[in-house]
């Protein structure tokens, strides 16, 4: 190995290192507080949660803040374990946007409308790596706090790494707070109820269905109030 | 050289006495658990642990200085507010209001550390009254105004104004406030309304029987109630000539006061957590539930005792 390649890979270290460091700093000192104190995270059934990878989290979508949220759950320790899938077209629009989706939330971009091959191979990959993956299979935020049905590429990931098993997450309340289109965060208590993993069962159809019925029985434990 | 804002020993003591009582309360606990294992002794054990926490953490809030204090007493609010709009049915088209409405909370308190009686007084019940369904009406949505407008104004009183009456006593003028100043007037307060929920559970637990309220709390019995009762005018007539200005006989009526209003506060939540089918209103302190599962009590017993006090014992001068 020549020098100059010994230097970049150094080179490359340091900035994984300050990245690790960046993304510690933030979790600790920005997302840790204002979940304590102004929003409020109540847990369900945290036991549930997966103590490594590989594993899929798979959660419904109503916030920016639902994957801060979920990151903030696992120990400090974990954290650059978790990889949240995030649609290409949106995140890597603005410069600024693209810094902190890749340094700081650690994202795997996702492209929109399925222009390669195996649109999943990098999440493949990242649970071949014994990653966390964060997919929200609604595909966006859409109206907060009203479920939409789940895109079906989970089953195909599911089927392509039957090891990893789908952890079923269902989140209340981070709509309320912080709603799409909405600037301004208006401190309400959230709730985030982990249900037991299911695994790939041979048929995307009844997985699907499988993952949808956890998911509405994970619902139906909050007696969460209407928001219209 | 005198310390000038130094608490008066008298808060100091009662706070070593409210450790002594968590510490008998661990030991008695703790044999307990080595003589009946199981999950309602595993419940209690976590309960007392979480009492070390908050007794700790109001302890030091307390004892380091009066802004601090008050600061600490309006986060408490601010918890218990939360907790509150987080429970029930909201309007998205109200996010703006509920937004204005937790900055009620710093302009509150500081009118009560202000200790400015008028503007304290009509605030919330006067201007955020008449405020909260003018700005509904103008944001323009009529379906589920009454619903929007009821539950907000009634949550805004019930937390923030109610639990306003925490930081006022704290306000107390030293020169009426007796021995252990307004500090002691709160600990007073505080501490006789978390023992009596204390004593009203146990004796409820050792004797309870005729239920009270069975549709809203089937816990409560009438044995419970009058054991706390009790137990709160001896701890009153015992705590009230050290922390307040008051003999033993009036303290211990203040006592009484106290355990009556705690008892209404406390049912009158769970009402409103049973009529939205909830059992607890958060999971913020382990073993007992959310914050407005242990500020129920204080939610009436704080503004009752406030103007009792006012009226009856400072005759206007708190």
């Amino acid at each position: 190995m020549d020098s100059l390649s010994r230097k970049r890979e150094r080179g490359e270290g340091h900035a994984l290192i300050m990245k690790r460091i960046l993304q510690l700093a933030f979790f600790l000192l920005v997302v840790r507080p204002v979940l304590l104190i102004i929003l409020g995270v109540n847990v369900r059934g945290r036991e549930n949660l997966p103590q490594k990878g590989p594993a899929v989290l798979v959660a419904n979508h109503n916030s920016h803040l639902d994957t801060l949220t979920l990151m903030a759950l696992f120990p400090l320790k974990d954290l650059h374990r978790l990889r949240p899938a995030a649609a290409a077209d949106y995140f890597l629009a603005n410069k600024w946007l693209k810094w902190f989706a890749f340094n700081i939330i650690n994202i795997i971009p996702l492209a929109r409308g399925g222009v390669r091959k195996n649109p999943l191979a990098d999440l493949e990959a990242a649970l071949d790596r014994d990653e966390i993956l964060i997919l929200f299979p609604e595909g966006s935020r859409g109206e907060p706090e009203q479920r939409a049905d789940f895109k079906r590429g989970v089953a195909y990931l599911a089927k392509a790494r039957p090891d990893a098993p789908i952890y079923p997450v269902f989140m209340h309340g981070l709509g309320k707070a912080l709603p799409r289109g909405s600037l301004i965060l208006v401190p309400f208590n959230c709730d985030v109820i982990a249900g037991a993993p299911i695994r790939w069962s041979g048929d995307p159809q009844r997985f699907m269905g499988e993952l949808e019925l956890k998911m509405t029985e994970l619902a139906e434990q909050g007696h969460f109030q209407p928001w219209e | 050289m005198p310390i000038p804002d130094a608490l008066p020993d008298n808060v100091f003591y009662a706070i070593g006495v409210i450790y002594a009582l968590l510490i008998a309360a661990s030991i008695a606990v703790l044999v307990m658990k080595r003589r009946a294992p199981g999950a309602a002794t595993e419940e209690l054990s976590q309960r007392v642990k979480s009492w070390w926490f908050m007794i700790t953490i109001f302890s030091i809030a307390i004892v380091t200085n009066r802004i601090v204090s008050t600061l600490f007493l309006a986060l408490v609010a601010f918890l218990a507010f939360k907790e509150y709009l987080s429970l029930i049915p909201t309007r998205r088209v109200d996010r703006l209001i509920l937004l204005f409405a937790y900055w009620t909370i710093p302009i509150q308190f500081t009118f009560a550390h202000m200790d400015s009686y008028g503007l304290f007084l009509t605030f919330i019940p006067v201007w955020m009254f008449l405020f909260i369904p003018m700005a509904m009406t103008l944001a323009g949505k009529t379906e589920g105004f009454l619903r929007a407008v009821g539950t907000i104004s009634w949550g805004l009183m019930i937390t923030v104004f109610s639990l306003s009456h925490t930081a006022m006593l704290l306000a107390a003028d030293e020169a009426v406030a007796g021995p252990a100043g307004g500090a002691g007037l709160l600990l007073f307060l505080v501490a006789l309304t978390q023992f009596n929920d204390v004593a009203q559970f146990t004796w409820g637990k050792l004797f309870g029987k005729n239920k009270i309220v069975p549709k809203v709390s089937p816990k409560k019995t009438w044995e419970g109630f009058l054991g706390g009762l009790g137990s709160t005018i001896v701890g009153a007539a015992i705590a009230g000539p050290f922390l307040t200005p008051m003999p033993f006989y009036i303290a211990a009526v203040a006592g009484a006061i106290i355990a009556i209003a705690g008892f209404l506060g406390d049912i009158t939540i769970s009402a409103f957590k049973r009529d939205l089918g909830v059992k607890d209103s958060g999971g913020l302190i382990p073993g007992h539930g959310g914050i407005l599962d242990r500020v129920d009590s204080l939610t009436y017993a704080a503004p009752v005792f406030y103007h009792a006090m006012h009226f009856f014992v400072f005759s206007g001068r708190i």
